[in-house]
């Protein structure tokens, strides 16, 4: 917070919408980092995939909300690809998780399109991505 | 006691929920009464950490174990506080619904605490 105020140029990415964005994926870290250090750390070999997928959605959720707290362009670009890549990524583990269960002994967080987490995984990214792209029409504005 | 706090919490964290997203309806910040509000949650919060932590010093067992059950009591206290931060930076609707948010996820918090605790 000190620091974006200090730099009053610097594209702020967390007021408005963003307030809630962040603490969305603020949530999503604590939840995606903890359970896979937990699964990975008790009972890896049940499900080295599905926990090891947890743990990558917890590091992007991580560098998004990093990004997002940082503001300025170059974070926005970075958080608006990482979002694409969150959205593909829960698709993908979606899908892929109802063709074939038994790659997926267990649950990751982004099981059934996140189903368990309310489908804030799936919701989540593409809001993001929309308040990213706003964010930047407002950038160009000022 | 343990079950009944847990019942308690979640709904006064779906009741402040409720009145945060009532705020947020009418295009209105936090206010003092609201984070009053998050307080009491906040502290049923907390009571019911000391409890569980009490509980499992006298030995009993959560039923999907001690290692799930004290991170959920933890991210159950620590939710609602980190919300209403902020929404203290963000004075329009955004942190109301921010806090909003928060008490939503305090709640299925408390519904997955009940499982683990095994009530």
């Amino acid at each position: 917070m000190a620091a974006t105020r200090e730099k009053p140029a610097r594209n702020r990415l967390i007021s408005g919408p963003g307030t809630l964005l962040v603490w969305l994926y603020g949530v999503m870290v604590v939840g995606a980092v903890s359970r896979s250090v937990y699964q990975i750390a008790t009972d890896f070999d049940r499900a080295p995939l599905a926990y090891s997928l947890s743990a990558v959605a917890g590091l992007v959720y991580g560098f998004i909300t990093y990004s997002l707290v940082r503001g300025g362009e170059q974070a926005r670009r970075a958080a608006l690809v990482c979002c694409g890549a969150e959205l593909v990524g829960v698709l993908t583990v979606g899908t892929w998780a109802l063709v074939d269960p038994s790659a997926f002994p267990d649950q990751t967080v982004w099981s059934d399109y996140g189903m368990e987490y309310l489908f804030i995984p799936v919701i989540l990214p593409i809001s993001a991505l929309y308040w990213l792209r706003k964010a930047a029409r407002q950038g160009e504005a000022a | 006691m343990l079950d009944a706090l847990t019942l308690v919490t979640g709904v006064a964290a779906l009741v402040l929920a409720a009145w945060c997203g009532w705020a947020a309806y009418r295009d209105q910040p936090t206010k003092d009464w609201h984070f009053i509000a998050m307080a009491v949650v906040s502290v049923l919060a907390l009571v019911q950490l000391v409890i569980g932590i009490v509980q499992l010093a006298r030995g009993e067992k959560p039923d999907q174990g001690t290692t799930i059950f004290v991170a959920y009591l933890l991210g159950a206290f620590a939710a609602v506080p980190a919300a209403g931060f902020m929404s203290l930076a963000e004075r329009t609707r955004w942190g109301s619904i921010t806090v909003a948010a928060g008490g939503v996820v305090l709640g299925v918090l408390e519904v997955r605490l009940y499982d683990i605790w095994g009530g």
